[in-house]
C-alpha cells in the first residue's frame, strides 16, 4: 500500500473524528440547557447551598457569562481533564474516573476476550462443520441475541454465585488475580450476547469464502482441508468480523452500566447510573463523552486496520468488505 | 440490546431448514400470546399488581398465586401480566416513532439529493456516535425518570438506521422505470413517493422495524432495570428482574427468573418473527 495515501487517509479521518467529538461535546455540553428551570437551580437539584456554595457554583460554571463563553471555558477544561466537581461525591470529576477507569476497562478487556474466542470458534465450527453442530450453534446464538446482559447477569449471579457459591456475587475485588475472579462473572454475562451475533456473522462470512471458486481450486490441488480453512477460509472471512470491532466495543461499554449495576462493582458504568439518579449532571456529562470518545476512537482504529487485513480494500470503503 | 442497533450483515442468507417453519411458527404464536395477554390484562390478571401481602412474602407457587409472590409481598403472575403492557408499549412508541421520521427523512434526503441528502447523512452519522442507552440516559438525567423520554430519545437513536436503509431503497426504487413513467405523466413526487414508492418499500423496512422492536424492549427493560426507566410502583419486566434481584440474593430466584424468561423469549420472538420475515422479502426481490 502506498505509505503517504495512508497517512493522508488517517490524517483525514482523525480530523473528521476531532469534529465529531467536538459536536457530541456541544451536544453533551448544551443538554444542560435544555432542562427545565435555570442551570444552577437544575446542577443543584434541590439540594438548597449557601449563598458562598450558590456564587461558588456560578463561578465554576461561569453562569455568569454568555452561552459560547461558558461552553468553552467547559471545552478548554474538559480538554486539560478537568470535568468538574461532582456534587453526590463532593469531589473532582476527573479523580471518580480515575479511580473507576481500571475496573470497567479490565471488565470490557475480559469480555472481549470471552467474544472473540468464543465467537469465533462458534462461528467457525458451524460453517466448517454444518448439520447438527451448525443446527445447534444456531439455536444457542438465537437465544443469545435475545438476552439481555443484565438478564444474563441477574441469572449467572444466582446460579453460580448464590446457588453454588463458585463466584462472589458482588464486588470487583483487590489484587489482579482477586480482581479477575470477582469479574468473570459479570464478564460472561456482558459477553453473552456478543458471542451470539459474532458467532453468526463469522459463520455467515465464513459460509460466503467457503462457496468462492478458489477454495474449490485449493481443495482440488489436495491442499489439507485444515490449511484450507486456515489459510483461504478464515483470512477472508476476517474483513467482515472486522467491521463488527466497533459495534462490539460499543455495545460492551454501554452494557457495562447494567452489568456492574447488578454486580455492584465501582467502575464508570455504575457511577453513570448512580449520577444519573442522584442527577449528578457534571458527573454524567463527563462518562458520557468518555463512552462516545472510546467508541469513537476503537471505530477509527478498526477503519485504519481495514486495509492492512484486506488489501483489496482500497481506503476509506469499508462498506465493500460487507 | 443494545443499545447499538446491529445490522447483523448477512443474516437473510440463514438457510431455512425445515424445523425453520415450526419455529417461526412458535416464535409468532408467541408474540401473539404476549400482546393477547397485554390487551386482556386487567381481567385476567388474579390480582391487584400493587396488593401487599407481607406475610406471604416470598412464597412458592400456590393455589392462590400461581406464580408465586416476590419480596415485597405482591403477586407475580399479576405483575408480570400488568408488566407485558408497559413493556411492550415502549418498544412499539419507540418503533412507531423511528420508522415514521426514518422513512420521513431517508426518503426526502433519496430523492432531493444533493445538500438535503449530506445534511440528513451527516447527521445520522452523528447519532450512530451516540449509543442508543447512552442517549436516553442522558435524557433521563436532564428529565427525570419515566416512560416518555427515554422512548422519544431510542426514536432518535433508532432513527438512523431507518433512514439509512429507506434511503438505500429509495435510490434503487428511483431508478426502476415506472417512476420515470409517473413522472412524465405528471405525477407530482410526493404522490409518486405516497402511493408508489412507499407500498413498494415497505415490507422491507417493516421487517426491520419488527428486529428492531426486540432491540428497543432490550434497551427499555435495561433503563428500567437501573431504575430509569418506569415510575417505581408501575409494573414492567425490568424493573420486576431489579426487584427480584435482593430475593435472587436471598436465594428465592421466582420472582426475577420469570420476567427475564418473559423477555428473552418475546424477543427472540420478535427477532425470529422479523428475520424470517426479511428473508422472504429478500428472496421475493430476486
Amino acid at each position: 500500500m502506498n505509505p503517504t495515501a495512508f497517512l493522508r487517509f488517517t490524517a483525514r479521518r482523525v480530523a473528521e473524528m476531532a469534529v465529531t467529538l467536538l459536536i457530541a461535546s456541544f451536544a453533551v455540553f448544551g443538554a444542560l440547557y435544555l432542562a427545565p428551570g435555570s442551570p444552577a437551580s437544575f446542577l443543584l437539584a434541590g439540594r438548597s447551598p449557601s449563598p458562598e456554595a450558590l456564587a461558588a457554583l456560578t463561578a465554576r460554571h461561569h453562569l455568569d457569562d454568555p452561552f459560547a463563553l461558558r461552553y468553552l471555558h467547559w471545552l478548554g477544561d474538559v480538554l486539560q481533564g478537568d470535568f468538574g466537581r461532582s456534587l453526590t461525591y463532593r469531589t473532582d470529576v476527573s479523580r471518580l474516573l480515575a479511580d473507576r477507569l481500571p475496573t470497567t476497562l479490565l471488565l470490557v478487556t475480559m469480555a472481549l476476550a470471552v467474544v472473540l474466542t468464543a465467537g469465533l470458534v462458534l462461528g467457525r465450527i458451524a460453517a466448517v462443520r454444518g448439520g447438527r453442530t451448525d443446527a445447534a450453534v444456531l439455536v444457542a446464538t438465537t437465544l443469545a441475541i435475545g438476552t439481555p446482559s443484565f438478564v444474563a447477569a441477574v441469572l449467572l449471579q444466582g446460579l453460580f454465585a448464590v446457588r453454588l457459591g463458585w463466584f462472589p456475587s458482588s464486588g470487583a475485588g483487590d489484587g489482579l488475580l482477586d480482581r479477575i475472579w470477582h469479574l468473570t462473572l459479570p464478564a460472561v454475562a456482558l459477553a453473552l450476547y456478543l458471542i451470539g451475533m459474532l458467532a453468526r456473522v463469522t459463520r455467515t462470512a465464513m459460509l460466503e469464502a467457503l462457496d468462492s471458486e478458489h477454495v474449490t481450486v485449493a481443495r482440488g490441488r489436495g491442499v489439507p482441508e485444515h490449511l484450507v480453512i486456515r489459510r483461504h477460509v478464515l483470512r477472508n472471512a476476517l474483513g467482515t468480523v472486522l467491521t463488527t470491532g466497533g459495534l462490539i466495543v460499543a455495545t460492551l461499554l454501554v452494557c457495562t452500566i447494567l452489568v456492574e449495576t447488578a454486580f455492584s462493582i465501582g467502575g464508570i458504568g455504575q457511577l453513570l447510573e448512580l449520577a444519573t439518579t442522584t442527577k449528578d449532571f457534571p458527573t454524567v456529562q463527563a462518562v458520557s463523552l468518555i463512552i462516545v470518545a472510546l467508541f469513537m476512537t476503537v471505530n477509527l482504529v478498526v477503519d485504519l486496520l481495514l486495509p492492512l487485513v484486506d488489501p483489496r480494500i482500497t481506503l476509506g470503503t469499508r462498506g465493500a468488505a460487507a | 440490546m443494545t443499545a447499538v442497533l446491529t445490522r447483523r450483515p448477512g443474516l437473510a442468507k440463514v438457510t431455512v431448514r425445515k424445523g425453520g417453519s415450526l419455529l417461526h411458527r412458535a416464535a409468532l404464536g408467541f408474540a401473539g400470546l404476549v400482546v393477547l395477554a397485554a390487551l386482556l390484562a386487567p381481567w385476567i390478571a388474579p390480582h391487584d399488581p400493587n396488593a401487599v401481602d407481607l406475610g406471604a412474602a416470598l412464597a412458592g407457587p400456590s393455589a392462590d398465586h400461581p406464580l408465586g409472590v416476590d419480596a415485597a409481598g405482591r403477586d407475580t403472575l399479576s405483575r408480570l401480566l400488568l408488566g407485558a403492557r408497559t413493556s411492550l408499549l415502549g418498544p412499539l412508541g419507540v418503533v412507531v416513532l423511528s420508522t415514521l421520521l426514518g422513512v420521513a427523512a431517508g426518503t426526502a434526503a433519496a430523492w432531493r439529493g444533493g445538500r438535503l441528502d449530506t445534511l440528513i447523512s451527516r447527521s445520522t452519522e452523528l447519532v450512530f456516535a451516540f449509543p442508543g442507552m447512552l442517549l436516553a440516559i442522558l435524557v433521563v438525567s436532564i428529565h427525570g425518570e419515566g416512560l416518555l423520554a427515554p422512548v422519544v430519545a431510542l426514536g432518535v437513536a433508532y432513527l438512523p438506521y431507518v433512514s439509512r436503509l429507506t434511503r438505500t431503497l429509495v435510490l434503487a426504487e428511483r431508478a426502476r422505470p415506472y417512476v420515470s413513467a409517473y413522472q412524465v405523466q405528471g405525477h407530482s413526487a410526493l404522490q409518486i413517493c405516497l402511493r408508489h414508492v412507499l407500498p413498494n418499500i415497505a415490507p422491507v423496512v417493516l421487517a426491520q422495524s419488527t428486529i428492531n422492536f426486540g432491540y428497543a424492549l432490550m434497551d427499555l427493560a435495561g433503563l428500567s432495570f437501573l431504575g430509569l426507566g418506569v415510575p417505581p410502583l408501575t409494573p414492567d419486566w425490568g424493573r420486576m428482574v431489579f426487584d427480584g434481584q435482593t430475593a435472587v440474593q436471598r436465594g428465592y430466584p421466582l420472582s426475577a427468573v420469570l420476567p427475564c424468561v418473559l423477555v428473552v423469549l418475546t424477543v427472540v420472538a420478535f427477532n425470529v418473527a422479523g428475520e424470517r420475515w426479511a428473508d422472504r422479502v429478500a428472496r421475493r426481490d430476486r
